[in-house]
């Protein structure tokens, strides 16, 4: 079970700023450990964030993406209030969604 | 639209490069800014906080009735005045030795499991003690650092941490100072603090815990020093030691003043 995201949501003129903190090991595959044995890649491979039920964005990740990800967007619309919810899934089909307010 | 941006970004980058002598300096203090906005550390803090506040140990309490110095429970700017002399344990304290003792003490672990993972790795290895660490000092953002010296067990540990800070020993002769008492010095392409005007003592005592971009994980003051005794190849330094707590006595004094900053982001 992974640790909760850190989401803050606030309105910018007649956008809505996101900004998200997911914790995750992000492995690469290309690791090896102590014993010279291979570290398994694990990511994030899907994000889906959705404002009121409809999709603003989804996002197909690998590797290349750091450990401990920030992602920052915009999308139009959104009004005070309104929740706006973000799950990944990774590789190994964990999954994780959380949610928060537009400030 | 999209072409347009990409060359302001590039124009806007190359502009202070040219311009600057220490050029790669520039480029780093531009790296941390750009990284300050999504600092991974409040996902730390997060953890700390719900573990500050979860009934854990054998005694099944929680931690809100530890004593951090301001009084049980009080965690707003308490890390703004660590270390400092505790009267219940007759011993100075920094912060992560305060939080090992209310651990044993309030519930019930023993010191050995307290202390179990007091430097994190990865996801197997989370050190909880990193986590309450960036919960605590978080809440002590923007406070002015204000050390006591007023008992003689704090003057006492201040005077032995100005003694490490200058004792030189190792396979290399070094000391702290060699690295930190004078300006321009670098390991590497770092900038390293000299730690003996006020304002290098500031900018490092108040940007630490960090979390360390390139080892992915939240480091405490207390794994700073523990790297430092590394890399200047002195005997390990054992964690809550009172070499450690002098040494933070030390350097947390002379960094008195200045607002606190952190938890804060590095390379």
């Amino acid at each position: 079970m992974s640790d909760p995201m850190k989401i803050r949501a606030s309105l910018v003129g007649d956008s809505t700023e996101v900004k998200v903190l997911m914790s995750h090991e992000m492995e690469t595959g290309q690791r090896k450990d102590a014993q010279g044995q291979t570290i398994p890649a694990w990511f994030i491979q899907n994000v889906v964030v959705t404002h009121n039920g409809k999709t603003v964005l989804a996002a197909q990740w690998g590797t290349a993406v750091a450990k401990n990800p920030f992602l920052s967007f915009k999308f139009k619309g959104g009004a005070k209030g309104d929740k706006v919810t973000i799950s990944w899934t990774d590789n190994r089909g964990d999954k994780r969604t959380d949610e928060a307010v537009i400030a | 639209m999209f072409a347009r941006a990409v060359f302001a970004l590039a124009a806007a980058a190359i502009a202070p490069a040219a311009s600057a002598q220490g050029s790669t300096a520039d480029e780093i203090a531009k790296y941390r800014a750009a990284l300050r906005e999504g600092n991974p550390a409040e996902l730390w803090q997060a953890r700390g906080e719900a573990l500050w506040r979860e009934k854990r140990g054998p005694k099944h309490v929680t931690l809100e009735g530890c004593d951090l110095g301001l009084g049980p429970g009080i965690v707003k700017g308490a890390y703004a005045q660590l270390p400092r002399y505790f009267a219940d344990a007759d011993r100075v304290m920094d912060l992560e030795t305060r939080l090992v003792w209310c651990m044993v003490k309030l519930q019930g672990y023993t010191e050995s499991d307290a202390k179990r993972n007091v430097f994190g790795s990865g996801n197997d290895k989370k050190s909880d003690l990193e986590a309450l660490t960036a919960y605590i000092t978080s809440e002590s953002r923007g406070v002015p650092m204000k050390v006591p010296l007023s008992h003689a067990k704090e003057m006492e540990a201040y005077r032995v941490g100005e003694k490490l800070f200058f004792f030189r020993g190792g396979t290399h002769d070094f000391a702290c100072a060699t690295c930190h008492g004078e300006e321009g010095k670098r390991i590497r392409l770092q900038d390293l603090p000299n730690l003996m005007t006020a304002e290098g003592a500031q900018k490092a005592y108040t940007t630490w815990p960090a979390y360390r971009v390139s080892q992915g994980e939240l480091r405490t003051f207390e794994w700073r020093l523990y790297d430092c005794f590394r890399q200047q190849r002195f005997p390990e330094l054992a964690f809550g030691s009172e070499a450690a707590i002098a040494l933070t006595m030390y350097l947390a004094r002379n960094a008195n003043g200045a607002p606190y900053d952190g938890p804060a982001i590095k390379r």
